[in-house]
This record gives structure tokens, C-alpha cells and sequence, in this order.
């Protein structure tokens, strides 16, 4: 290595003569970061999402490689975030990957003291059973003035403002066919 | 805003770089206060006297925007000779009837309107059915033709009542009311008013702060007066904000996950009012009303053509019989007494965790516990999973997992990057998110779930003849798994016969000609593009950046934005032009998309008998209001009043300053044994309030599960002045307790000047603040803040009041077991016995 190289490979002379005089980017650089390279540059694939916490609704840019995320960024592209994301939007990607996350169906049975494996198709027909079974034991065809009223106040649902439009969409018209009026989200509270 | 909102804060930022001033007023000291010009504390539930001390600065001083103020707003228009203020009768308005709690409005109508006015049945059933909310998109029903005064002078214009109702608001009665010195009010309202005009816009930012409280939408009617006076609604730089809270929570109000809504908020039916179909249709578009809901019709039957398709025709009445009724009240908080009550069945959890986020938490689990089945969706064992084997109530005993016969199904659900679809933000933008990659394992969409439960349910039911089934196996609902997409089609709407999407809301038809899942969202889909995924840069558009996303109503960004150019047509001034009239072309035209007929001219002026659009005249910026202008007074449509008036909070610790009245007279509570509200007593000697950290979101269900959420908020902690822990012997970073009627919970303590005692009515208020994220579940645990607070609700939104209670607080940890329960009852009966 020769002087010159040497001076110039010393963070504080690239400061003070080249375009980074606060010493945050390129003058900083030793030759190891210089070697590395973002994980973003070689995933499998990039979605354009948005943060799922508050309403702001701040652009997220989601990483993949392997099956797997592995990176989640502000999407500079946004003109609502610019790029930015709070201490929640930047968490996501354990929200997303979190090994505490539910990956199996819990059944709880009356009475009992602890989960119990179930399958996911019994699951659903149990609870299509279920429903079926608290409406029709719970149904109202007419008030008492003969009015219809074609429903059933045995079925109530909560929530729906961290899901998306189509979903919500989908919940109401079902609910809505049943009969099933109870149905709330988080607006009213 | 900082706190809650913080990347939507960074324009506060910037625009404080530029000049601008910012104020905050807040009953603690935030990162917001922090970068503020002005931080005002004051106390939690006195904003409308706050307010209406602005409103009274604004009348008396004659600041107001006239020129906006006569145009756009009814502040000309003369009321009945019957009306009676506040002023008149001590705290209530004219048509009181105190058996129901609610008012026979017909005489706060405009004169000669006596007879449109709604009687006390119909108000009664409005407020159990939360009918205030239908009015988020359009005012309710009023005659075009009003008696108007446009130089203001007439005392029963709606100015000169405005001028008397808040006269008394003065910045003597504020200081005394909300504990902010008389200067720093006067302050805050020469800013305000400094800053609002012909070349300057003032913006109005507020969230739950305003909402949870037992008066919480005449809160918000309060900032909108304001704003109306001021000229700073539909114009760049101004308006009301609500900063709203979840990343769908708009879209879940339009599309509504609602009891008493259809999508773009069409009344759910209501067994009385809306028996016929013809009934339905005419409560909502008011047959003599100008403006955009006279076409309510076409939005109604398009919903029904979505929902049974070739089964909706007009022989009957396109399955109008098929939905199901209301009869009152079946909000959140009616189901959950019900619950207890043992009325209910079942119940499905939807990424919602009531046994930490919803007020009176101890109701919450118990009416969980005896439940037939409950379905929690959730990508966490959340705490409202669990509250069968270690919720508090397991702990004293009043639950007990062998004696539980609540059967659970814990059901993953599929996180935000695992499915495609849109979010709306809080400025009714309408985002699309792509999907990164499959749901593990069990998880599952919210659309998976549904698709196949409405599958099952109806397989089961196939071949019925009972007339009941006959609306679910009639509805459109195809075999296959839609998309995210397909599903999107439907809510854009459609022509029934080719199958296209239409363009937008002025192409649905009352024929049946056209199907369409949720009319204000009608042109997400124009031209068969899916237009809220439109993603192109910020950098490469201007700053309204119209071609990233897609807003509701018609890809308007700022609504009503009309009222940005005068009533001519021009921009009020070359600094805060946006939309305007461009007399060659014949068209409205600017930054954003005109929210008015693109061709109909400023000057043009309805013909005689004119209703529904064809009545709104070249100067009605406010179109979708039944008069086209914007309401500083609400003739009809409010439960507790035509103006907004300082109540006290349902817990408080002073008596109202103002008037006889204490509360709302108007407040929805369950009147039940274990539904209880403190009484005003020296038990309860604190006022209490709660909001959000940064680093957490609402019950904690994804944030107390995530490593770096905790370690940054790991503990539940309270926060109390210097002066408040010398009174109480409360130690920096030691235990404390809080006590109400409810519940007691414990939180570490911190000590900080972030709070201070106000002065209120000759004494001092202390006041508490709780973060609410806590729970049993998670990385980091704790008690809950919600079980401290009682169900005392909005007459027209069923809104709890959760930002203003009363509670004492006491040094050291709360008792555990049973003896937790004898203590708050010890404390119950102290405070019924009044004895401090
Ligand atoms: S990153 Fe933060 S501010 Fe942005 S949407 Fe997410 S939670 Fe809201």
C-alpha cells in the first residue's frame, strides 16, 4: 500500500476533501462495508404493500427469498411516508415472522383446562354447524306486530378495521344473508 | 399526533420549517407539545367550552370569513320562532322529554319547516340505532327553500343564535371551565384567526381525544364551526382531520363491519321505520331534498343486485325482504350485557381483542365466559383467547375454567403481507397492497374464511324451502375462492347485462341494471383498472399526487373543494387556489378532481321545484348537505342538540360551571348493577384520561408480541404530576393503584411535569394518565387501563367515554384474589354513602 493510499484510505482526509463533510456515508466507509451489499439487492421478489398499524398508511416495500420474508422497508415512493416508518411500521417484518405467531388451529372444548390440536376443514365445519345451530334456535321471523324482522340476535362479530375492504365486504353481505345484525368493528369504540 | 401519527407528523414538521405555527392543546405534555409553537393544557372533557370560548372570540370580534361565511355556510338562514337555547333553559333546547332522554326536534327546524321536524320516537330510535353515523357522507333531509337573512342581522338567523349561545363563552368562563389561563386562550384564538382568510388556511387535527367522550360528536361540531367560520373547509391547508386510529378503520366504516350500516352508509333496515322497501328508499334520499342522495334508489338497488343477483328483481323488490331488522340498540356494548345476560350464542373475533380494547373490561370477559362458542381470527393468542384459563377474573375467582363452558376456536389468520387487497387510510385514500407471499401453516385470510364458512352454511342449507334460508341461498356467492380482486369488482360495480365496471356512482341505475357492492367506492375499478394500486412515484407528481392510490367519493382528495374558489368561481387567492371554474372551457378545473358537476357554472341557479342535483345551485359547495351549504347550526340529525354545549363528562369531579345541566342530557348508560358509573364524590377525587404510545398499538395484540415493541414500552406505568405524588405518597418508578366503581389496577409510577394540576372553578384538578396497550398475554404484561372505564355513551354514535373518568390512586400494588373484589367495593360504597 502505498502513502498516498494509505492517507486516503484514513476516513478523516475523504471527509475533509470529499463530498461527505459530515462523515455519514461514503468517508465513513471501511473496505468491509465496502464489500457488503443490502440483502434487498438479492431476494426472490419484492411486494409493494402498506404498513398495517394506523391509518396513516405508510408505504412498505416486503422482501422475499427462499419462501421467506426478509427485509421490510419504507417505500420512498410513497407520497404519504416518503420512505419513513414509525417504530411499529419498521417492526413488521416480526410481526410477520414472529415464531410466537399462531400457525395451528387451538380448540378450547367446554369446560376444559387447555388447547387441543384440531384440524382446520373440521374446524371450519364445526363452525359452520355451530352457526347454523345458534340461528336457527335463536331465529325471529316477525315482531309482535307482524313486521319481519328476519334475523337472529344469537350471532355476534367484532372487528374488522385492521382487515381489508374486500374482506369487510365479504363479512357483511354473509352476516347480512344470515340474518346475523350484531356485527361491530373497532369504529365504535 | 407525534405519538400516535408519527410519520403523518413529519408535515407538521415541515410546515413549521416553512412558517407555520403550530399550536397543541392537550391535557398532557407529548411529543407533539414538544415540537410545538404553543402547548395548552387543559382539562380532559371541557373542549366545547374550549371551543365555544373560539366561537365566541370569532363572533364577538367579527373574524369571521364573510364573505365564505354568507356563501357557503347557513349562518343566514332563520330558524323557527318555537326553537329555545341553551340559555333559555338551563342546559337544555326546546322539545326535551325527559322520560325518553331525547328531544322532539321539530323546533329547532328552519321557519315555515315546523312540520318536517323529527319527533321524539323517531329520535329515540335513532339514537339506539346510532343513526347519527348514516350522516359521515351526507347531512340529513332539509328544504332548499329557507327564509334567509344575508346581512346577518335577523335575530333568529343562524348567526345571530350563535352569537347569543356562546356569548357566555368567555375567556373568563374558559379559564374557570377547562383550567387555561385567560392569555394563552387569547393567544390561541388570535393565531387562529390570524392565520385563516383569503390567503391563509388553518388545519384542525384530532383523534379519539375527541370522539370517546359522552359528547364526543358535538365535540367535532364544535371544530367544524370553527372551521366554517373561518372559510378553512375545502380548501388546501385546512379542514378537520380526523386522524384515525387502525390501518382500515375508514374503510371498515364504509364498507361497513357496523350493526345499523349498509355500505356507503345505507341504513341498515329498521323494523318500524323502514317496513317497505319504498320506506327504505324514501328515508334515505327524502324525496324533496336536493343533492346526491336523491339517487339514493340506484345506490340501493345496485347493493341488492350485488348482494342476490338474478334473484334481486322488482317483483320483490329486489330481496329487500330478505334483511334482517333492527329494533334498537345492538351495539358492541349491548351485546356484551346481552352477553352476561346469556343471549347470545356465539360469537366471532375478527383481529379485534375486546377483553383489553374495549371499555369495562370485567364485562367483556365475563360475557365471553358464557358464550356457547367463540371464533377468535387473530395471528396471536391474544388475550381475548384466553381469558378461560389466566384472565383476571380466573384470578379472583369469578371465573373458573372447570365451570366455563365457553367452547373456543382459535383460528391464525393471515398477516398483511400474506394476502392481497386495499386498506383505506384516514384520508379515504384507497391503497392496494400485493401479496408477498402464502400464509403459513393454518393462517388464513379473513376472505378464505368467509368464503368457505358462507360455502359450508350453505351447502348444509341446499334444497331448503324455508323462507329464512331463502336470502342466503339466493345471495351471489360463487363456488370458487374469489380474489382479492374479483371481490373488488363488485364493490366498484357493474353492468349487470355485459358485465363491465362502471365509471363511477352517476352510472348506477334504479332499473337493476347495474349491481355495485358500495356506491362511494363506484370508479375504484373505472375502466376495468384497478386504480388503487396506481403507484406512481410522489417525486414524479405534483403535491397532490393524484395517481398513487384512489380516493372516495370519485377520486376527490379534498372534499368539498367547491368551496376553494369564491362564488364566482375564482380562487379566493392566488396563494390557496386548487379548484376553480375556467369560463372558456365551460368546466370546473384545478389540482385536484371538483367535487361538483364538472359543467354546471358557478352562476347557474336552480329552476322553481327543483330537487336532488338539478337543486344544487353554482354556489352550493357543500353538496351532498340537504341545502348545499355547510351547517354551523344542525336543524335535525343531532340526538342532543342543534349546537354544540359544554356538558360535564358522565364522571367528573366539578360541577358544570355552565348550566343546571350536569351531563349530556341526551347520553346513552346501561342502567344495571354491573354496569356502573362513579358517582360525583370525594371517593373518586381524580380525573383520569388514556392514550397510545408510539411503540404500541391499541390492546397490544401486535405490538406486546413483537421483541422490539417491548423492550422499547416494556411495562404498564402511569403518569402523575410532582404535586399529585406529594399528595398521594406516590414514589418515581414505585408501585401505584387506581381505583373506580369497576376495577382496580396496578402500574408502575411516573413522576413527571408532563402533567399539571390545572386550576378549575376556584380549585385544583388533578389529572392521571394511562397508557391502555396492557394486558395478560404477550412479551410484557400488565393490567388493563380499559377496566377502569365505564360504558357511558354518544347518544348518536353509541361512543363510549373513555378519554374523561374519575378514579382515586393510591401507593403500592393492588390487593390480588378476592380481596381485589371487596376492596372496589369497599370503595363503591364508600362513595354511595358519600363518605370521602
Ligand atoms: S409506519 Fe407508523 S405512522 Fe406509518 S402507518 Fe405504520 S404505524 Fe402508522
Amino acid at each position: 500500500m502505498g502513502v498516498r493510499t494509505w492517507i486516503e484510505g484514513w476516513p478523516v482526509y475523504r471527509q475533509l476533501t470529499g463530498t461527505d463533510p459530515l462523515g455519514r456515508g461514503a468517508a465513513a466507509q471501511s473496505a468491509r462495508s465496502k464489500g457488503l451489499s443490502a440483502r434487498t439487492g438479492t431476494v426472490d421478489s419484492m411486494a409493494r404493500s402498506v404498513c398495517p398499524y394506523c391509518a396513516v398508511g405508510c408505504g412498505q416495500r416486503i422482501f422475499v427469498t427462499d419462501g421467506k420474508v426478509v427485509q421490510i422497508e419504507g417505500d420512498p415512493d410513497s407520497p404519504i411516508s416518503r420512505g419513513r416508518l414509525c417504530p411499529k411500521g419498521s417492526a413488521s417484518k416480526s410481526l410477520v415472522t414472529s415464531d410466537r405467531r399462531q400457525t395451528r388451529v387451538r380448540y378450547r372444548r367446554p369446560f376444559g383446562t387447555g388447547w387441543e390440536d384440531l384440524d382446520l376443514d373440521t374446524a371450519m365445519d364445526m363452525i359452520a354447524d355451530r352457526v347454523l345451530q345458534a340461528r336457527d334456535a335463536t331465529w325471529e321471523d316477525r315482531d309482535s306486530g307482524g313486521r319481519p324482522l328476519n334475523r337472529t340476535l344469537g350471532i355476534a362479530s367484532l372487528g374488522g378495521a385492521t382487515l381489508d375492504n374486500e374482506e369487510n365486504y365479504l363479512i357483511k353481505k354473509l352476516f347480512t344473508a344470515l340474518g346475523a345484525i350484531q356485527i361491530e368493528n373497532q369504529a365504535r369504540i | 399526533m407525534a405519538e400516535a401519527h408519527p410519520v403523518g407528523f413529519q408535515y407538521v414538521v415541515e410546515a413549521k420549517n416553512r412558517g407555520a405555527r403550530v399550536i397543541h392543546v392537550d391535557p398532557r405534555f407529548t411529543r407533539t407539545s414538544a415540537l410545538a409553537h404553543t402547548y395548552v393544557p387543559m382539562r380532559a372533557g371541557a373542549d366545547i367550552a374550549f371551543l365555544g370560548g373560539v366561537i365566541n372570540y370569532i363572533l364577538a370580534n367579527e373574524k369571521d370569513f364573510r364573505e365564505y361565511v354568507v356563501a357557503y355556510t347557513n349562518a343566514s338562514m332563520i330558524v323557527g320562532e318555537d326553537f329555545q337555547d341553551t340559555e333559555d333553559l338551563d342546559g337544555l333546547f326546546s322539545g326535551f322529554d325527559p322520560d325518553l332522554r331525547v328531544y322532539d326536534q321539530s323546533t329547532w327546524q328552519y321557519a315555515g319547516q315546523g312540520d318536517v321536524g323529527q319527533p321524539e320516537g323517531a329520535a329515540h330510535a335513532d339514537r339506539e340505532t346510532a343513526s347519527g353515523l348514516e350522516q359521515e357522507s351526507h347531512g340529513p333531509p332539509v328544504p332548499a327553500d329557507v327564509p334567509r337573512d344575508p346581512t346577518l342581522q335577523h335575530p333568529r338567523c343562524v348567526y345571530q343564535i350563535l352569537r347569543r349561545h356562546y356569548a357566555r363563552y368567555t375567556p373568563e368562563v374558559v379559564e374557570r371551565v377547562c383550567g387555561v389561563p385567560r392569555d394563552q386562550f387569547l393567544e390561541v384564538c388570535a393565531a387562529w384567526t390570524a392565520n385563516s382568510g383569503r390567503e391563509r388556511t388553518t388545519a384542525l387535527v384530532y383523534s379519539v381525544g375527541w370522539t370517546q367522550h359522552s359528547v364526543g360528536v358535538q365535540y367535532i361540531r364544535a371544530g367544524a364551526i370553527i372551521q366554517l367560520l373561518l372559510g378553512n373547509m375545502g380548501r388546501p391547508g385546512g379542514g378537520v382531520m380526523a386522524l384515525r386510529g387502525h390501518a382500515s378503520i375508514q374503510g371498515s366504516t364504509d364498507i361497513p363491519t357496523l350493526f345499523n350500516l349498509l355500505p356507503g352508509y345505507l341504513p341498515m333496515p329498521h323494523h318500524r321505520q323502514h317496513e317497505t322497501f319504498r320506506q327504505w328508499v324514501d328515508a334515505i334520499r327524502h324525496p324533496e331534498q336536493q343533492g346526491f342522495w336523491a339517487n339514493a334508489e340506484a345506490y340501493a338497488v345496485s347493493l341488492l343486485k350485488a348482494y342476490w343477483g338474478d334473484a334481486a328483481r322488482p317483483e320483490n323488490d329486489w330481496g329487500y325482504g330478505w334483511l334482517p331488522r333492527l329494533t334498537g340498540d345492538h351495539g358492541t356494548y349491548q351485546q356484551v350485557l346481552d352477553m352476561i345476560d346469556g343471549r347470545i350464542k356465539g360469537y366471532f373475533l375478527l383481529g379485534q381483542n375486546p377483553a383489553v380494547g374495549s371499555a369495562h373490561g370485567k364485562a367483556q370477559r365475563l360475557g365471553m365466559a358464557n358464550l356457547d362458542w367463540l371464533v377468535v381470527r387473530d395471528l396471536f393468542e391474544i388475550e381475548s383467547a384466553t381469558f378461560w384459563k389466566d384472565g383476571p377474573e380466573v384470578a379472583t375467582g369469578e371465573i373458573v375454567p372447570e365451570r366455563c363452558r365457553t367452547e373456543v376456536f382459535l383460528m391464525p389468520a393471515a398477516s398483511h403481507a400474506e394476502k392481497e387487497g386495499t386498506f383505506t387510510q384516514t384520508q379515504r385514500l384507497l391503497q392496494w397492497r400485493e401479496k408477498a407471499l402464502d400464509p403459513p401453516g393454518d393462517c388464513r385470510s379473513e376472505l378464505w374464511f368467509f368464503h368457505h364458512l358462507g360455502r359450508l352454511v350453505r351447502e348444509r342449507l341446499a334444497g331448503s324451502t324455508r323462507p329464512r334460508d331463502q336470502g342466503i341461498l339466493n345471495l351471489t356467492w360463487p363456488d370458487e375462492e374469489p380474489s382479492g380482486e374479483d371481490v373488488l369488482r363488485e364493490i366498484n360495480g357493474f353492468d349487470v347485462v355485459t358485465g363491465e365496471p362502471v365509471p363511477n356512482f352517476t352510472a348506477l341505475k334504479a332499473d337493476g341494471s347495474t349491481a355495485c357492492g358500495c356506491w362511494i367506492y363506484s370508479g375504484v375499478f373505472q375502466d376495468g383498472v384497478n386504480q388503487a394500486a396506481r403507484r406512481k412515484p410522489g417525486s414524479e407528481q405534483d403535491w397532490v399526487a393524484r395517481e398513487w392510490g384512489w380516493a372516495w367519493p370519485s377520486d376527490r382528495r379534498t372534499l368539498y373543494n367547491r368551496a376553494s374558489a369564491d362564488p364566482e368561481g375564482r380562487p379566493w387567492s392566488e396563494r390557496k387556489k386548487y379548484v376553480w371554474w375556467d369560463p372558456d372551457a365551460g368546466e370546473w378545473t384545478g389540482y385536484d378532481v371538483p367535487d361538483f358537476e364538472k359543467n354546471k357554472p358557478p352562476g347557474y341557479r336552480p329552476p322553481d321545484g327543483a330537487t336532488g342535483v338539478e337543486a344544487i345551485s353554482g354556489d352550493d359547495a357543500f353538496i351532498m348537505q340537504g341545502d348545499g351549504k355547510g351547517w354551523l347550526y344542525a336543524p335535525s340529525g343531532l340526538i342532543d342538540g342543534p349546537l354544540p354545549a359544554h356538558y360535564e363528562p358522565a364522571e367528573s369531579t366539578v360541577r358544570n360551571p355552565l348550566y343546571g345541566r350536569q351531563a349530556n342530557p341526551t347520553h346513552k348508560v346501561y342502567d344495571r348493577a354491573d354496569s356502573p358509573i362513579n358517582p360525583r364524590s370525594a371517593v373518586y377525587p381524580y380525573v383520569f384520561t388514556t392514550s397510545r404510545l408510539t411503540e404500541h398499538h391499541t390492546a397490544g395484540g401486535m405490538s406486546r408480541q413483537l421483541a422490539y415493541l417491548s423492550e422499547l414500552q416494556p411495562e404498564m406505568f402511569v403518569e402523575v404530576s410532582p404535586e399529585l405524588a406529594t399528595e398521594r405518597g406516590l414514589e418515581h418508578r414505585g408501585w401505584a393503584h387506581i381505583v373506580t366503581t369497576r376495577a382496580a389496577i396496578e402500574a408502575r409510577v411516573m413522576v413527571t411535569d408532563r402533567l399539571r394540576p390545572l386550576r378549575v372553578d376556584g380549585r385544583v384538578v388533578h389529572q392521571i394518565w394511562l397508557p391502555y396497550h396492557w394486558g395478560g398475554q404477550g412479551l410484557v404484561t400488565g393490567d388493563s387501563a380499559n377496566d377502569l372505564i365505564g360504558i357511558a355513551l354518544d347518544p348518536n354514535v353509541l361512543i363510549q367515554e373513555s378519554k374523561a373518568g374519575t378514579c382515586d390512586i393510591r401507593p403500592g400494588r393492588r390487593p390480588t384474589g378476592g380481596d381485589l373484589l371487596a376492596y372496589v367495593e369497599q370503595y363503591r360504597r364508600r362513595a354511595e354513602n358519600n363518605d370521602g
